[in-house]
């Protein structure tokens, strides 16, 4: 069974949780991988909880993350860790607002484009990749604020990522 | 070399794009989750796509439009086919001279509804084929063949779908050319279209007489595929369940069911006889393990507590190992409510304070159940709250029936509402009632879509509109109010007193468009009242 990359991004509806798998997804796409992204967002607006499933590989049979087998679970709030920390593998990462600081990004809004940055240390896609699909995903005028969110996401990973990046598999084949 | 474009579609986005690339000439549904995005894509295309106030006349539209020979499209969450089920299982009789697609987006497991039913059994009642697409590229393809089908057999199609398909977003590489569709035209078939009885029962034998040619053809059919596997284990599955099964059991010899009804039964025989054990894997109602053992061939079906809810990976893994020990508890999300600000939460305080036994209905306001309000004593299905309320109110003893109010949204009550206001001036309660019809302008819940009441069509251009207190008017009901509830004045409880206390009928509309999207509905006022000045100023014609 050829290995299939699994994140789950959490959070409270408006926070962005959903642009963010956008975003993770087409950064996926665009190396060539197999994408399934699944969410639940039928409360989404009026506050409730949202949760979105992106899965990379060779090949990615079911969208949904099978709970206790996400790689990586990026939560945006943190009233949503506890109740979705049983998806995240034992040694899988946990990516929370803890990770970036907060007084540092460009406005609250961008804490989702931030916590990616974080997470893309962590991933064999190359930052251009995902700068570039920051710059689809969003207005133009929106783009140097999210290029500065991601970079201080992605900085404050650095000590963490070298044991974790062998167990993410290289490039895809392009279709 | 062209490699074919990689697109990320969800299921929804996949069924519009296929229906614009087939060249459907009409769109017709009511908003309802998972189903929404399929017509809102359809005409963000260019499609010419159309919400209609209920179910039943979005399939009455686009039954009419396949009798004029075009392809059509209906779309529906799971319930609204229960809305739409009368000119379904006719229509299935008459059949159709173009080709009429049904989508039904069902909900295993309540996401967002009120029961979890599994309309694949409509397929067996109503007599038409079904399709089942498993991901977004089948969800494409699926719809092409469902036109084919249609189109041959001259019958209504049902493609049948689920949240996982419609809502998870999976890579699709579209057709590089589409035919174009025959001219729409009408042929006169007063013996097929006209069910008296004395025509409705020879096309009775002519429906079974095309399921069984279907049943043939689906022996065949490319849309059923076997992925090979060890023989120790087979499992026939069908759409999304498919998925997880390739994930759960990657040994395993799979009979992936794409064309469900009418099942290819002897397919199914013989891949079982090539098997060890076979199980069969679907999410809801043992459909298909009912329907192939009654054939008399020999498969294992799931225990009773997984057709509870949908299944994922770890719950196939669980049904294959025959594990019958109690699941795990996911820890509960928090749950959605009303917005701060929105003016609905004035209404349900008013009728908290006062005691009030609610019948409510289906929308953003049913959320008047949840605390702090707890203001909501009944919510069965839509427009249930006039004719439950109506109910209560007949049988009550007096101090308890005075008290009783129905709660009904400006959408819901254009889809099946109205019937029950004319119930309530045909059989008054001794009593009299109070019908508050909470107007925001908008169907809300779903992702604010437009509807008669708010006299703009699902692109948003003004066309004609539903004014809800000339109707309740029109009904004889003198007890008609409009108002803007506001916080901290007390004029909605004293109107809700007033109402409660004459022992008459009454309707009280609170308006206020809905605050998520005021700035967009004051532009389309705006546009509105531009067109309709721009009128008056035109001279008139000569």
């Amino acid at each position: 069974m050829t290995k299939v990359t699994n994140i789950v991004v959490a959070g409270l509806g408006g926070q962005g949780v959903l642009r963010g798998t956008d975003i993770l997804a087409e950064v996926a796409l665009g190396a060539g991988y197999d994408v399934k992204k699944s969410e639940i967002k039928g409360m989404s607006q009026r506050g409730g909880s949202v949760t979105g499933d992106v899965r990379f590989g060779d090949r990615v049979f079911s969208p949904m993350v099978p709970a206790g087998e996400a790689d990586f679970l990026l939560v945006l709030e943190p009233t949503q860790v506890e109740p979705h920390r049983y998806m995240l593998r034992p040694e899988g990462v946990l990516i929370t607002p803890d990770a970036v600081p907060a007084d540092q990004l460009p406005s609250k809004k961008t804490l989702n484009v931030a916590l990616l940055g974080a997470l893309s240390a962590h991933l064999p896609m190359a930052e251009e990749q995902w700068l570039a699909a920051l710059r689809a995903g969003f207005a133009e005028t929106f783009f140097e604020g999210n290029r500065k969110a991601f970079l201080i996401g992605k900085g404050g990973q650095k000590s963490k990522v070298s044991s974790l990046k062998s167990k993410v598999p290289a490039g895809g084949e392009a279709a | 070399m062209n490699e074919p474009k990689r697109l990320l579609l969800s299921g929804d986005e996949a069924i519009a794009l296929a229906a614009r690339h087939a060249g459907v000439a009409l769109g017709a549904g009511y908003p309802g989750t998972p189903s929404t995005e399929i017509l809102e894509h359809f005409s963000e295309l260019g499609g010419h796509a159309q919400w209609s106030p209920n179910e039943k006349v979005a399939l009455e539209v686009t039954i009419g439009a396949a009798f004029g020979g075009a392809r059509a499209l209906c779309t529906m969450k799971h319930v609204g086919l229960n809305v739409a089920s009368d000119p379904l299982f006719t229509a299935a009789y008459t059949g159709v001279s173009g080709a009429l697609i049904v989508v039904s987006a069902d909900d295993p497991g309540m996401a967002s509804s009120q029961n979890e039913q599994d309309n694949r059994r409509y397929a067996v009642a109503a007599g038409v084929p079904m399709l089942e697409p498993s991901d977004s590229q089948e969800a494409y393809e699926f719809m092409f063949a469902a036109i084919e089908l249609s189109e041959r057999w001259k019958i209504p199609v049902l493609f049948r779908v689920t949240t996982r398909v419609c809502h998870s977003y999976t890579v699709v590489q579209p057709r590089a050319a589409n035919g174009a569709p025959r001219p729409a035209s009408f042929e006169r078939d007063i013996r097929g279209r006209v069910m008296i009885p004395a025509y409705a029962r020879p096309a009775h034998r002519r429906l079974r007489q095309k399921l069984a040619e279907l049943q043939e053809w689906n022996e065949t059919s490319p849309l059923n595929r076997i992925v090979e596997g060890g023989a120790e284990l087979g499992v026939i599955t069908s759409g999304i369940s498919f998925m997880h099964v390739r994930e759960a059991a990657p040994e395993a010899r799979v009979l992936k069911l794409g064309f469900t009804h009418p099942l290819p039964l002897k397919k199914i025989a013989q891949f079982v006889k090539g098997v060890g054990r076979c199980e069969v894997i679907e999410e809801g109602d043992p459909y298909l393990v009912e329907a192939i053992r009654a054939a008399g061939i020999p498969v294992e079906g799931k225990a009773d507590m997984y057709r509870f809810g949908e299944l994922d990976v770890p719950r196939v893994r669980r049904i294959l190992n025959n594990d019958l020990s109690p699941e795990p508890t996911k820890p509960p999300g928090k749950p959605p409510q009303l917005c701060d600000a929105c003016q609905y939460r004035i209404v349900f305080e008013a009728l908290r304070k006062q005691d009030c036994i609610v019948a409510g209905d289906i929308g953003c306001y049913t959320l008047g159940v949840l605390q702090p309000f707890e203001a909501i004593d009944s919510c069965v299905c839509m427009g249930a709250s006039l004719g439950v309320g109506l109910g209560l109110r007949h049988v009550l003893p007096p101090n308890q029936a005075r008290r009783v109010v129905s709660v009904i949204g400006d959408s819901t009550f254009v889809h099946s509402g109205i019937s029950g206001l004319v119930e309530m001036v045909y059989n008054p309660p001794p009593n009299g009632h109070v019908l508050i019809i909470l107007d925001n302008s908008t169907t809300a819940m779903t992702g604010h879509q437009e509807h008669p009441g708010t006299g703009r069509t699902l692109e948003h251009e003004p066309t004609g509109k539903v004014i809800l207190e000339d109707l309740a008017r029109s009904l004889g009901i003198r007890r008609v109010y409009v108002i803007e509830p506001h916080a901290g004045t007390g004029e909605f409880d004293r109107l809700l007193t007033d109402c409660l206390e004459s022992n008459e009928l009454a309707v009280i509309i609170a308006r206020r468009p809905c605050i998520l999207i005021a700035k967009q509905l004051k532009q389309y006022e705006d546009q509105r009242c531009e067109c309709d000045a721009a009128k008056t100023a035109a001279p008139a014609p000569a």
